[in-house]
């Protein structure tokens, strides 16, 4: 645990035993503007962000055609199945898709740099720690 | 067996099937989820495992749990009920709840388990001022949690009329009771590990339970999900296979289905006792694999309900099912009974009630998380709570919910609290999921503007409840004689929402308090990275 700079470990100290601080000191302003850490950053957002929005936005576009286009999602296509089953249906395979999509997004790029940098982090904290 | 038979039973005994039978299955379930509770709970030593349930739970396990958390009675009965008597409009309504979890996946889940420890303001407070902002995430975690708890409880006495055949106001009193001592026992004795199982269990009966039946009206209609349609359409109209049967009717109610459909969307990612099971995982990709599980769970449950829901309107037909006690939540348990008679009657009520249980059980250790860990430990013991005390407090505050929960439930008994569910959203909506954005993604984003955001969210969603139709001044008010309704609609998200991310803005920009950039820089590294986060205790 590394809290020693921060009010936060006063704050959020319990009974748990792994909530006891180790004492290490980090320097998480150099380390959110290392290299890395921007390009993880980088990389995390413009995935999540332009994904959240188009989501939300054919989320909203079938809402507002069921709540205010009856006639065009009561148009049948095969036998009984209207076009509003199929765009309902669509919303499921969408969020399957892009539940898919993250996940492996997440496991090929984010991951392996989060993983770099969070060992990185834990050398130079036990490194600081020895110095004092 | 058609439906007019199953009316004349239900006219006669008010219930259907053999209440004998379904007590029976049900406190089989009750053994069984007891001796699990108990094996679960030897370990329960530290706060960590008492909220957390020891961070041991692996990604499918919790996204089971998860599952079993989200999908509540109002999901199974309500969502095949409505679809049953309203057609697509129904359906409309889970497809909000499931799209939902993409923000939940996209935005929070990891980073909350990287950031946090035990509760939603752990997160909220991690580089903000401690004791106001905990003060207030804890105040808008124990609202949502109330009115949820509520809506349950009284779901609960509904249920009992139908299934066990007990419509005194006593006898239902009693099952209340029963339910809410059951629930305080699990969660007392089991803490979050007890908790997880229950809810593990009963994902997996209701999924199953509602598997079967799938395939069963399925095979009906020779598998082919066009000749179902036209058999609903045929007994219940042409309409039910579009929208607009319920929210289609006029202006306002085009408008009110908008703002619940946002509520929907956005509220789950910020519902209290969701955000909180993350915790029980060892990292952050595990809190990934569990939002993963609960989506292909909870979305193949959904479509469960679509055929459930249409085989409820063809093979029973909307006025048999309005007719039962219990109206629009009877169409699941009359299709059961429809389909496999008293035994997988039997079941689905069972796995109805162990629902109902598993939810409350979620919600309550939620709320007395949040009150021992925010409220007594971090602002009235200011960090500095005995060893031990904080859990103990969490327990008695355990019993005190319950039997809160116990009263309340059996006071409102009759009414019709479908909206308390609607509200627990809007506020999760518009209280907590504004600042649990910008306090993982805005960088400026300070203690003003996470206050006002929060008790702007919670007080204008309450405020707007209060002043709308659903409360006064309608038909189906709890106050029909007197109208002091201002507010058309009966879902306050459409103001609610934008109002919270709209404060949460103005509160920052206005204040010219810098927070501390160090922990702001601590908070950004860990959040992405998992540095330093809450690792699972080794026993």
């Amino acid at each position: 645990m590394v809290y020693s700079h921060t009010p936060i470990g006063e704050a959020m100290s319990n009974d748990a035993p792994g909530a006891a601080t180790s004492g290490r000191v980090t320097d998480f302003e150099k380390a959110e503007a290392s290299e890395p850490f921007q390009r993880l950053k980088k990389t995390h957002r413009s995935f999540v962000f332009p994904l959240g929005v188009a989501f939300l936005v054919w989320y909203f576009a079938y809402v507002l055609l069921a709540d205010y286009a009856h006639e065009f999602m009561a148009t049948p296509v095969i036998g009984n199945v209207n076009v509003g089953l199929l765009f309902g249906l669509g919303q499921f395979v969408t969020t399957f898709a892009i539940t898919t999509w993250y996940v492996s997004f997440a496991n090929r790029r984010l991951d392996p740099l989060a993983d770099e940098i969070r060992s990185d982090l834990t050398a130079t904290g036990h490194a600081s720690r020895s110095d004092r | 067996m058609n439906g007019g038979v199953i009316a004349a039973a239900a006219t006669e005994t008010t219930s259907v099937g053999e209440p004998l039978l379904n007590i029976g299955i049900f406190a089989a379930f009750v053994a069984i989820t007891l001796v699990v509770v108990l094996r679960a709970s030897r370990n329960n030593k530290t706060a960590a495992d008492y909220y957390a349930a020891g961070r041991s739970f692996t990604g499918p396990q919790n996204g089971t749990a998860i599952a079993g958390d989200y999908l509540s009675a109002a999901s199974f009965l309500g969502i095949c009920g409505a679809i049953a008597v309203n057609g697509y409009d129904g359906f409309l309504y889970s497809i909000g709840f499931l799209v939902a979890w993409l923000v939940a996946l996209l935005f929070v889940a990891e980073l909350m388990r990287n950031t946090g420890k035990f509760t939603m303001a752990d997160v909220l407070s991690f580089r903000l001022k401690q004791r106001p902002v905990r003060l207030a995430a804890a105040t808008t975690t124990l609202a949502v949690c109330f009115f949820y708890l509520l809506a349950q409880m009284a779901g609960a006495g509904g249920l009992v009329s139908l299934l066990l055949g007990i419509d005194q106001a006593l006898g239902q009193s009693i099952v209340v009771a029963v339910v809410g001592a059951l629930m305080i026992l699990y969660v007392l004795v089991g803490g979050m590990k007890g908790t997880t199982w229950v809810q593990i269990i009963k994902a997996a009966l209701l999924i199953v339970g509602a598997f079967i039946m799938t395939v069963w009206v399925l095979a009906i209609y020779g598998f082919n999900l066009s000749t179902l349609l036209g058999a609903a359409a045929e007994k219940g109209g042409e309409a039910v296979l579009s929208p607009g049967l319920q929210y289609g009717l006029t202006d306002l109610s085009r408008l009110d289905f908008v703002s619940l459909a946002l509520a929907l969307v956005l509220g789950t990612a910020g519902l209290p006792h969701v955000l909180m099971r993350f915790y029980t995982v060892p990292t952050a990709r595990e809190a990934r694999r569990s939002v993963v599980w609960a989506i292909w769970l909870i979305g193949v449950f959904y479509l469960f309900t679509l055929v459930l829901g249409y085989g409820a309107g063809a093979l029973i037909g909307k006025e048999t099912i309005l007719a039962a006690p219990g109206g629009v939540n009877s169409a699941a348990p009359l299709l059961a009974f429809e389909l496999g008679g008293p035994l997988l009657l039997g079941l689905i009520s069972a796995v109805a009630f162990a629902t109902i249980l598993a939810v409350v059980a979620g919600l309550t250790i939620t709320a007395a998380t949040s009150f021992a860990h925010d409220v007594y430990a971090s602002v009235v013991k200011k960090g500095k709570a005995e060893p031990g005390t904080e859990v103990r407090v969490a327990r008695i505050t355990v019993v005190v919910i319950g039997i809160v929960a116990i009263i309340g439930g059996i006071g409102v008994q009759g009414q019709n609290v479908a909206f308390l569910v609607a509200l627990a959203f809007a506020v999760a909506a518009s209280a907590n999921l504004p600042t649990i954005l910008y306090s993982l993604y805005w960088k400026r984003f300070n203690t003003r503007g996470a206050l006002w955001s929060m008790y702007g969210g919670l007080g204008s969603a309450v405020l707007l409840i209060v002043f709308s139709p659903v409360v006064s001044g309608a038909e189906t008010s709890i106050f029909k004689e007197v109208d002091f309704s201002l507010y058309p609609l009966s879902n306050p998200g459409i103001v609610s929402i934008p109002l919270g991310f709209l404060l949460g803005f103005l509160g920052t920009v206005t204040s010219r308090t810098l927070e501390n950039p160090a922990v702001a820089a601590e908070m950004d590294v860990r959040s992405l990275t998992g540095y330093g986060a809450e690792e699972a205790e080794k026993h």
